[in-house]
């Protein structure tokens, strides 16, 4: 079982909490303090994707976070219900002409290990890193 | 922290002040400054990042962007960074090589004007 779960509507300001609630939970499960920094930007990284997806695909379902800290790893699993055709870049939807920097790349650039799967008809993002210190 | 801009002109080149966070949610009015400052005919740009607490991809695209369009009236962008934690994600996406990223605004000002 997860130590933190959070389901929230895929609006691009509670992508904002759910970064601060990576984080404060990352820090409560012992992850050292200069990892916190590549957390609160995978998360929100990983998060930024689902919103977009959420947006095109299905605006009613709620993205799913998962957070646990085992004692040796600290895990966040975000899980979009969209769809898994052809990924919907950051900023694709109303972004206009942006190019798309892709955010999966830079996940894997902050986590110290990721994994992506299948989720229902969508898709999750298991992203990990060492806990250096014991939980408290 | 919400994302507040400013923007002000200095030695003909006009420098965009950002201070708080750019992500999916703060970007498009990052964006909607940079499109209005060359729309404006401002293609000489320096974004002074100092203030910035956090950036994302979705900035970084914005960023992208604005690049893209000074460069198309055969302008520059340049970006002011000493903050390790967002030239990390610089660095993670290669565009180190993409952007002219300076140390202060009088310096990316003068290599600017150096340039010429």
């Amino acid at each position: 079982m997860a130590t933190v779960e959070v389901a929230f509507t895929p609006l691009p300001a509670h992508v904002r909490t759910a970064r601060l609630i990576a984080t404060a939970v990352a820090r409560r499960s012992g992850v050292d303090e200069s990892v916190l920094d590549e957390v609160r930007l995978a998360v929100g990284e990983a998060c930024s994707r689902a919103v977009e997806a959420h947006r095109v695909y299905c605006p009613q379902q709620p993205i799913r976070v998962a957070l646990t800290g085992d004692g040796e790893r600290f895990e966040v699993v975000v899980t979009d219900a969209a769809p898994a055709v052809e990924p919907v870049p950051a900023g694709a939807a109303g972004s206009g002409s942006d190019t798309v920097i892709d955010g999966l790349a830079v996940i894997a650039g902050l986590a110290d290990d990721v994994r992506i799967g299948a989720a229902g008809p969508g898709t999750s993002i298991a992203m990990s890193w060492k806990q250096r210190i014991p939980p408290a | 922290m919400d994302l507040k801009l400013g923007h002000y002109d200095k030695d003909g080149i006009e420098v965009v002040d950002v201070e708080g966070e750019i992500d999916v949610y703060t970007a498009p009015r990052l964006r909607e400054l940079l499109i209005d400052l060359v729309n404006k005919k401002n293609y000489q740009l320096v974004v002074n990042m100092e203030k910035v607490e956090f950036l994302d991809s979705t900035g970084l695209g914005v960023l992208v962007g604005g690049l893209k369009r000074v460069r198309a009236h055969d302008g520059s962008l340049d970006l002011v960074c000493t903050q390790e934690r967002i030239l990390k994600i610089f660095r993670i996406t290669g565009l180190t090589k993409v952007f002219g990223i300076h140390n202060s605004v009088d310096e990316a000002i003068a290599e600017r004007k150096a340039d010429k």
